[in-house]
């Protein structure tokens, strides 16, 4: 796609959606979620349809900054948002999103309870997000480079490696997988100049920057790499769905996690359709047919977990309470430092060339 | 005064003609662009909802780190390698398509030349993707032949990036030759050959000057677009693939920082213009 046509491709993006706004109708769901996230898989579209009468309406965004521009800019389309819980805090400033009454969620209850109470969802003891799935950024491998997982971050760097490694193409999740390399904090990371030494040894080993799930599973297939940063939810994906050679590593040092969670935006024409939906989405029944048909990360209601198979991946590995202390969740970062850690990868990546 | 009423009347009845190009381009072209320009000096998108102010930081960014001088000199190279490429390429099709075949052989290499557009951008580079990698087709193809083992992997490299992009832009350079070639009475060819020049001379003193409109522009219509192009670098260029087009896409999609990559985009624009204002007489003398 060249350049003016990512314009027109915007621009009638934006168009397109204003129409839709003035097509709102009170008895549809208007869904804002990443494409492919399962709140837009047909057979659960049908089967929420089916039960509550509600037609579920789907739209998309490529970045948490597009989201919220999109509710910003189209108040009283959206029903349900999902919000990655790092986000939460900038939507509600933004007075954005509203407080759910999460007694008409019976699901609610068995939402765990440090992700229900989690600071970043839960503002003056109203609720402002509700919990749904949360997952990791750690490594994966491919078993065919590997007698035996490897148990140390530090396997990136190993030289036996070199341009077998891949990263993420994303700013903020390189330096915080580069200060759980430093043995840092993710969220107040007091050395950078340790985290951008430590990348900058790290770039050599480097074969491509992947930018989506299916980058990584084709490497993998064509056995061109050994060892990567990956999303827990993908490398089980890879595994179970694809039978492709890949194993999650969550490394002592730590891996970065994080939480997606659903809220209700300000100026919502169908509050008692979100708040349904928003149920449905947290469901035991969906959550076991979406890891079955597709796969998805862990959800954060206990009994969806507790009602997946005992030799389940996201309840076997993910709910290993020894994963569980070794992970750090992502806390809110300011724009500001969002465009210092871009400009910090983008010198890296051309440092690099 | 006749002649000036005579140009009026002329141009009244040409203006149901020029009305829709012209509709068009401030639609598609003119008006999407100025709202570029204007969001380019400003602190927030106004779509955004958050209060915004005009500025000129986001021109000041550009010159603030040395990382996007970097990368433009990194692209302006990428677009005179892949331009000469396909000169290289392209030139002699063209010569051969315009003036050695004829008829249905022409017809179907002309097809092949075409073939590629027809097909969507992002289908030929995951296909040269699997052309290029290690273990792909022409990994194995070569080994398959050769009584020695070779190792070719070629994916994730400049190379790629190159190959890619000139796969996506000779057809421009043989379509532009092609018509300027064509259009060389041959009567001339046969003039200089008969007055004693060698096919070296022909080539150089009449074929090469005759067709220079051609090339300059098929140069032209490939070089600007390739020095912003970023899906091409981005999928087949892996660690090396970082350029200023990738850098732009990154502001509009991964950051939203639509004033910023507004801006680094107009900074092209304007190094562009100043290449093909500067070129422009040397190549107009030569054409």
């Amino acid at each position: 796609m060249r350049m003016p046509d990512l314009t027109a491709l915007l621009t009638a993006t934006a168009v397109f959606t204003s129409a839709l706004a003035f097509a709102a109708k009170a008895d549809e769901v208007h869904v804002l979620n990443w494409k492919g996230y399962g709140a837009d898989e047909p057979w659960a579209v049908e089967a929420f349809e089916k039960a509550t009468g509600n037609k579920v309406v789907n739209d998309f965004f490529n970045s948490e900054q597009e989201m919220l521009t999109k509710i910003r800019t189209n108040p009283g389309l959206y029903d349900v948002v999902m919000i990655n819980a790092a986000f939460n805090d900038q939507a509600m400033d933004g007075k954005l999103i509203q407080p759910i009454d999460v007694s008409k969620l019976p699901n609610y209850a068995d939402i765990s309870k440090d992700k229900a109470g989690s600071p970043m969802l839960v503002h003056d003891g109203k609720v402002y997000g509700v919990p749904w799935v949360w997952g990791l950024t750690a490594l994966a491998i491919n078993d065919k480079s590997f007698d035996k997982p490897p148990t140390s971050i530090a396997e990136m760097w190993d030289a036996a490696h070199k341009g077998r490694v891949v990263i993420r193409d994303d700013a903020v999740e390189a330096v915080q997988f580069g200060a759980i390399a430093t043995g840092q904090n993710i969220n107040d990371i007091k050395d950078m100049d340790a985290v951008k030494a430590k990348l900058t040894s790290l770039m050599p080993q480097i074969k491509t920057f992947w930018s989506s799930e299916n980058d990584w599973n084709q490497m993998v297939a064509s056995n061109q790499i050994d060892i990567g940063t990956y999303w827990s939810g993908s490398a089980d994906r890879a595994k179970t769905h694809f039978k492709l050679p890949v194993s999650l590593v969550v490394p002592q040092e730590g891996a970065v996690a994080w939480l997606d969670a659903f809220s209700i935006p300000v100026g919502a024409k169908n509050v008692a359709g979100a708040e349904a939906f928003i149920n449905y989405m947290i469901d035991p029944k969906f959550y076991v047919e979406w890891v079955t048909k597709v796969g998805a990360p862990v959800s954060a209601n206990t009994k969806a977990v507790e009602a997946l198979p005992e030799d389940a991946f996201n309840r076997k590995v993910m709910g290993d309470p020894e994963v569980a202390k070794r992970i750090q969740f992502q806390a809110p970062i300011t724009d500001a430092q969002r465009e210092a850690y871009l400009a910090l990868w983008q010198q890296l990546k051309v440092d690099v060339k | 005064m006749a002649a000036a009423t005579a140009s009026r009347s002329g141009l009244r009845s040409a203006l149901p003609l020029l009305t829709p190009a012209y509709l068009w381009l401030t639609v598609a072209i003119f008006l999407p662009l100025s709202a570029m320009v204007f969001f380019s000096f400003m602190t927030e998108l106004p779509l955004s909802g958050k209060p915004w102010a005009f500025t000129l930081g986001n021109y000041a960014a550009f010159f603030s780190q040395s990382l996007y001088l970097t990368l433009l000199l990194a692209s302006l190279r990428l677009g005179l390698e892949v331009t000469l490429w396909c000169i290289v390429i392209g030139y002699p099709a063209a010569y051969v398509l315009a003036k050695v075949l004829k008829g249905r052989s022409r017809e179907a290499i002309f097809l092949l030349v075409i073939l590629p557009f027809w097909s969507n951008g992002l289908v030929r580079i995951f296909s040269w993707a699997m052309v290029l990698r290690e273990g792909g087709i022409l990994d194995t193809a070569l080994n398959a032949v050769l009584p020695f083992k070779i190792n070719i992997d070629l994916m994730y490299s400049y190379p790629a990036v190159i190959i890619g992009l000139v796969h996506s832009y000779v057809p421009y350079m043989v379509l532009t030759c092609y018509l300027t070639l064509q259009a060389i009475d041959d009567s001339l060819i046969e003039a200089g050959r008969s007055l004693g020049a060698s096919r070296l001379q022909v080539l150089k003193r009449v074929i090469i000057p005759l067709s220079m409109p051609g090339l300059v522009a098929g140069a032209a219509l490939i070089f600007v677009p390739v020095v912003g192009s970023f899906m091409e670098p981005r999928i087949l260029g892996g660690r090396t693939g970082t350029f200023y087009g990738t850098v732009i896409e990154d502001q509009f999609v991964a950051v939203f920082n639509w004033p910023l990559g507004a801006a680094l985009s107009f900074i092209l624009l304007a190094v562009v213009l100043v290449i093909l204002a500067v070129a422009s007489p040397v190549l107009r003398r030569a054409a």
